[in-house]
């Protein structure tokens, strides 16, 4: 399975960054980030309270992407 | 699960069918054509919504003792038919559809997105948050159960009734709901052991006596728009909008436990909800959802309505247990 499609990255509408593949997930000192499903969705609006991780905070402050 | 004690005349004549052989021959059509026609108000009618209850869940898990084939047995869908139509038709009479969605992806989308936005306001989830009662933690829990113990299935009927992108999606969404194959994630197993960290029975349909009928409603729903190929834009439009407000309330949800004093354990079914569902909002909205629209696009006004029908339901559902609650009574259905 692994290596048959490529690692995908949808910057959803003025939501989160959707990650499908197996891109590896690190912190800033380049610690993986524990991750626990297949596609994932990384918090683009910077108020998710389980970052990197979106947790739909961003609808409820009216994100809009640039 | 054992069947559950009737609450009237066609819930009566449903369960005392099927604690009878499939050969039985009883006709149970005019009971059921009595029940609607006298009804009120089905989706909180409990007779007629508990006999839903259990001629659906012959399809599921069916009940100790009682005849699988029952599921196929044509009296028995005969009368399922006519109460399906009532309550189908009932919603749509209803339910606000918004009507000027093109079928196409984004669109579609973002109306689902629209038409779920997070409100202020009262709502169990912040009622949970701050002031539930540990009582009240636990009927919300019991209320929750009759869905969450079999958490995804209902959608699931609708993956073999899709095809291409769509198709991809709702596999993608359900294979997390099922832990992505691994038993201890599963989400109803997830569920599951919430209740027991709360000191609860997680056997499924336990509790099935205290589960009031607009409750036993929005999971009819479910069934209904998944039982039915016809209706399979009503379940990705289901899932669309359970999805879109999972996320949010569930944190809230996980501080009433915390507040509390739960651990983790108990708390880990709110908080996978929290991460799984900002995703899941996603796939559905988009890929699931609007996708489909796009595909089938005489799908789209029933994946807005399946959509809306689930927002119906649920907030009807959620103003029972808020009045309950901060009248000082109980949510639950009394029994004697
Ligand atoms: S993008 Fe969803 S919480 Fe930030
Ligand atoms: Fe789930
Ligand atoms: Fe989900």
């Amino acid at each position: 399975m692994t290596g048959t499609r490529p690692t995908t990255i949808v910057a959803c509408p003025d939501g989160p960054i959707l990650v499908r593949g197996d891109a590896q997930i690190v912190d800033e000192d380049g610690k993986p980030v524990e991750r626990r499903r297949a596609t994932v969705a990384l918090c683009r609006c910077g108020a998710s309270a389980i970052k990197p991780y979106c947790d739909g905070t961003h609808k409820a402050i009216g994100f809009s992407a640039p | 699960m054992k069947l559950p004690h009737p609450r009237g005349p066609l819930s009566d004549a449903v369960i005392t069918l099927v604690s009878s052989s499939p050969d039985a021959q009883t006709r149970i059509d005019e009971v059921a054509r009595d029940a609607v026609d006298a009804s009120t108000d089905l989706a909180t009618d409990d007779d007629v919504q508990l006999a839903l209850y259990v001629m659906n869940e012959l399809a599921y898990r069916g009940f100790d003792g009682v005849d699988d084939d029952w599921e196929w047995d044509p009296e028995l869908l005969r009368a399922r038919r006519i109460v399906e139509t009532a309550f189908e038709d009932a919603l749509r009479r209803v339910v606000q559809v918004p009507s000027d969605v093109p079928p196409e992806r984004s669109e579609v989308a973002a109306a689902l997105f629209a038409m779920t936005a997070p409100a202020p306001g009262p709502s169990v989830a912040r009622y949970v948050a701050k002031r539930a009662t540990r009582e009240q933690l636990d009927e919300f829990l019991v209320l929750r159960s009759i869905y969450q113990l079999k958490e995804a299935d209902p959608h699931t009927w609708a993956i073999p009734r899709l095809t291409g992108g769509p198709k991809a999606a709702l596999v993608e969404i359900q294979a997390d709901e099922y832990g992505g194959g691994d038993p201890e994630r599963m989400h109803c197993e997830l569920f599951a052991r919430t209740m027991r960290g709360a000191g609860l029975d997680a056997d499924y349909g336990a509790y099935v006596e205290r589960i009031p009928a607009i409750t036993l409603a929005a999971l009819n729903l479910m069934s209904l728009f998944g039982l039915h190929r016809r209706l399979r834009g009503a379940t990705a439009g289901h899932l669309a909008a359970f999805e879109m407000t999972s996320s949010l309330p569930n944190r809230l949800y996980g501080d009433g436990f915390r507040r509390h004093g739960f651990d983790e354990g108990t708390t880990l079914y709110f908080d996978e909800h929290v991460e799984a569902d900002a995703v899941h909002e996603q796939i559905a909205g988009r890929d699931l959802a609007g996708a489909l629209a796009q595909q089938e696009p005489e799908l789209c006004h029933d994946i807005l309505f399946g959509a809306a029908a689930c927002l119906y339901l649920d907030d009807l559902a959620g103003e029972h247990t808020l009045s309950a609650w901060t009248a000082g009574g109980s949510a639950l259905r009394a029994i004697a």
